[in-house]
């Protein structure tokens, strides 16, 4: 909800500054406008032929899932009497797994803000002693591969009784949401003003009132960041998936997946309709959260 | 003011009398009071996340660095014993005949995965800095592959490249090359076709940071080089390149330290296999550690990974130190 509220704001702001299409007027008014016109369209045109190119693989997925059943030998090129087998299928076979994966990634998605979003306050504003090895800490975090990670958690979660468990892959998959929480929000809480902040802690306020009360209203925009891409991170998480659950109690929808294209295939369309019903999240995202997702990618490489 | 007579009471630590008494003095001007209180909440702010990547991050590097010098195997989760071996889990993993090949792949799969995403990433982003209509839209749509989980994008390239009733062997079939290659299925092509995959799936990633990196340089520059007539290649070679270079270096090297521990997305489309032609040192520790059950193995290899990881690490960092800089 306060995603889709939020929206005519972010996307006024890059209509007006990068891709506005009058924007061509910056190129000299010596240029004949009807020209730059008929060129800029040509360019249309060009981005649409490299759209379709990387996305074909993605109108596959969707195309398959649209055939009916057992049509193997030649796949037609577009769905013209669409089957909803394979999704009626993959929801009776899946539709606990993406349960699953609905519950592990919302789970990720709180423990991640709530770890980060003070941790990243703090080392933007305060003078914690040891800031800079925490940050270090972080940063040295990318490194290190997720096979490690789950080559010792799955010993510790076996004596943890941590193993095919909703809260043990909540903590292992926050490995991704929380540092990169941390980096994306601390790059926006630097540039919080600390004189707001000051004004509240004169008022009587607390550092966690002033916290709750000024600082996470204000950084909504680096919350939402950091919250879409846990989200996704979470959702499209595989490893852990695999390595820490053994049974199909707790099975994410990522792993039901793999196990389907593990075994000899004879049913694609099921298998492209539980694609789809996988890769949803991230559609819906990018649609309706355009310029979080953008903002986040450069954000937590770049700053 | 208080802190410094303290302190001048501890430098006569012989006055035994002012010793016993100072400490709890101290301890109170530091940890007690309206201040020392607002010190501590503000700790307490940074405590969770310590704790965290302590428990997430530290104790499997510590793990894994001892678990490379035990036998560890099944029989530990049964008995709780896993005897010290020294060296032997890296003996037996670097003499293995699959060692070299997937440090091999892995070399290959990680040049060829970040050139091509690189190459096709900028040329994209540097098509994309041109102003037409919808290039917002189109620009952000480019992000889906990137987006979707990398197991749902190996399931529909699997179904792409099937060799039989793939849609690439019956095109290339239609145009009348019928040698049905499998695509994923031989060892001779399977890690290239690795490769090309993990290219679509990276080139996301690389367009919109050097996009990114593009609209910080300032228009004002081409419009003085086209001025003095340089456009196109010319402006591109002497303005956006080395403009561009500081965050070149970012994505490449993030790209790198990313492809390294790439393991979802051979998972998903071979395995490793056909005949470890697509194995790398990532999905070796994964096999070692989970199919094999020799998690003492598995970590030697994981910490072999690390070490690798480590360097172009260093690499990073120093990097980002100059990034931050700017």
């Amino acid at each position: 909800m306060s995603l889709s509220a939020s929206l005519p704001l972010p996307d006024a702001a890059p209509a007006s500054g990068t891709t506005d299409p009058t924007g061509t007027s910056t190129s000299g008014p010596a240029r004949p406008p009807v020209r730059t016109e008929r060129r800029s369209w040509g360019s249309t045109v060009a981005g649409v032929l490299i759209l379709a190119v990387l996305l074909f693989p993605l109108y596959w997925m969707l195309n398959v899932s649209l055939q009916p059943a057992g049509s193997a030998v030649a796949t037609s090129w577009f769905p013209l009497s669409p089957s909803f087998e394979g999704y009626t299928t993959a929801l009776a076979d899946q539709g606990g797994n993406l349960l699953t994966s609905l519950l592990v990634a919302a789970g990720s998605v709180v423990l991640s803000l709530v770890i980060a979003a003070p941790a990243a306050y703090a080392l933007a504003q305060f003078r914690v002693p040891g800031a800079g090895i925490v940050l270090f800490g972080i940063l040295i975090s990318q490194m290190i591969p997720g096979i490690v990670v789950a080559n010792a958690l799955y010993s510790a979660y076996n004596d943890l009784g941590l193993l095919n468990s909703l809260p043990g892959l909540v903590l292992a998959d926050s490995t991704a949401g929380i540092p990169f929480g941390i980096l994306i929000m601390r790059a926006f809480m630097g540039s919080i003003p600390p004189s707001l902040v000051e004004a509240a802690r004169v008022d009587g306020a607390g550092p966690i009132r002033a916290f709750v009360s000024i600082v996470l209203p204000i950084s909504r925009n680096a919350l939402i960041t950091a919250a879409l891409f846990t989200f996704l991170f979470t959702w499209g998480d595989f490893l852990f998936a695999l390595t820490l659950t053994t049974n199909a109690e707790v099975r994410p929808i990522t792993l039901g997946l793999y196990q389907y294209i593990g075994t000899y295939v004879s049913d694609w369309s099921t298998v492209m309709a539980t694609a789809v019903l996988a890769s949803v999240p991230a559609v819906v995202l990018l649609v309706i959260a355009q310029r979080y997702i953008a903002a986040g990618v450069t954000g937590g490489a770049l700053k | 003011m208080a802190d410094l007579a303290q302190r001048a009471g501890g430098a006569r630590s012989a006055a035994r009398p002012a010793g016993t008494t100072a400490p709890p003095a101290r301890q109170r001007s530091r940890w007690s009071g309206p201040r020392a209180r607002t010190r501590l909440l503000e700790l307490g702010f940074v405590v969770p996340a310590v704790v965290y990547m302590l428990a997430f991050f530290g104790y499997p590097v510590v793990q894994n660095a001892l678990m490379g010098f035990q036998e560890y195997t099944t029989r530990t989760f049964i008995t709780g014993e896993a005897p010290w071996v020294g060296l032997e889990n890296y003996r037996a993993v670097i003499s293995s005949s699959v060692f070299t090949q997937a440090t091999f792949n892995t070399v290959l799969f990680t040049v060829g995965s970040i050139a091509g995403q690189f190459v096709l990433g900028l040329a994209i982003a540097v098509f994309f800095r041109r102003r037409f209509p919808l290039g917002g839209l189109l620009r952000s749509l480019l992000l889906l592959p990137w987006l979707i989980p990398l197991i749902a994008a190996s399931a529909v390239w699997r179904w792409i490249l099937d060799k039989d009733t793939g849609v690439l062997n019956q095109v290339l079939g239609g145009l009348g090359l019928d040698s049905n290659p499998g695509w994923l299925t031989s060892p001779s092509l399977a890690l290239v076709t690795v490769v090309v995959v993990n290219i679509w799936i990276g080139i996301p990633f690389n367009t919109t940071l050097l996009y990114s990196g593009l609209q910080d340089i300032p228009e004002e520059l081409y419009e003085a080089a086209a001025l003095d007539g340089a456009t196109r290649w010319r402006a591109f070679r002497h303005i956006t390149w080395p403009l561009l270079r500081p965050v070149v270096t970012v994505v490449l090297v993030l790209g790198v330290v990313y492809t390294l521990k790439a393991l979802d997305i051979i998972l998903g489309l071979t395995q490793g296999g056909p005949a470890n032609s697509t194995q790398t040192i990532a999905t070796q520790s994964y096999n070692l550690s989970f199919q094999q059950f020799d998690f003492g193995q598995g970590a030697a290899m994981g910490n072999i990974l690390i070490v690798v990881s480590l360097a172009f690490a260093i690499l990073y960092l120093r990097v980002n130190r100059r990034a931050l800089d700017e």
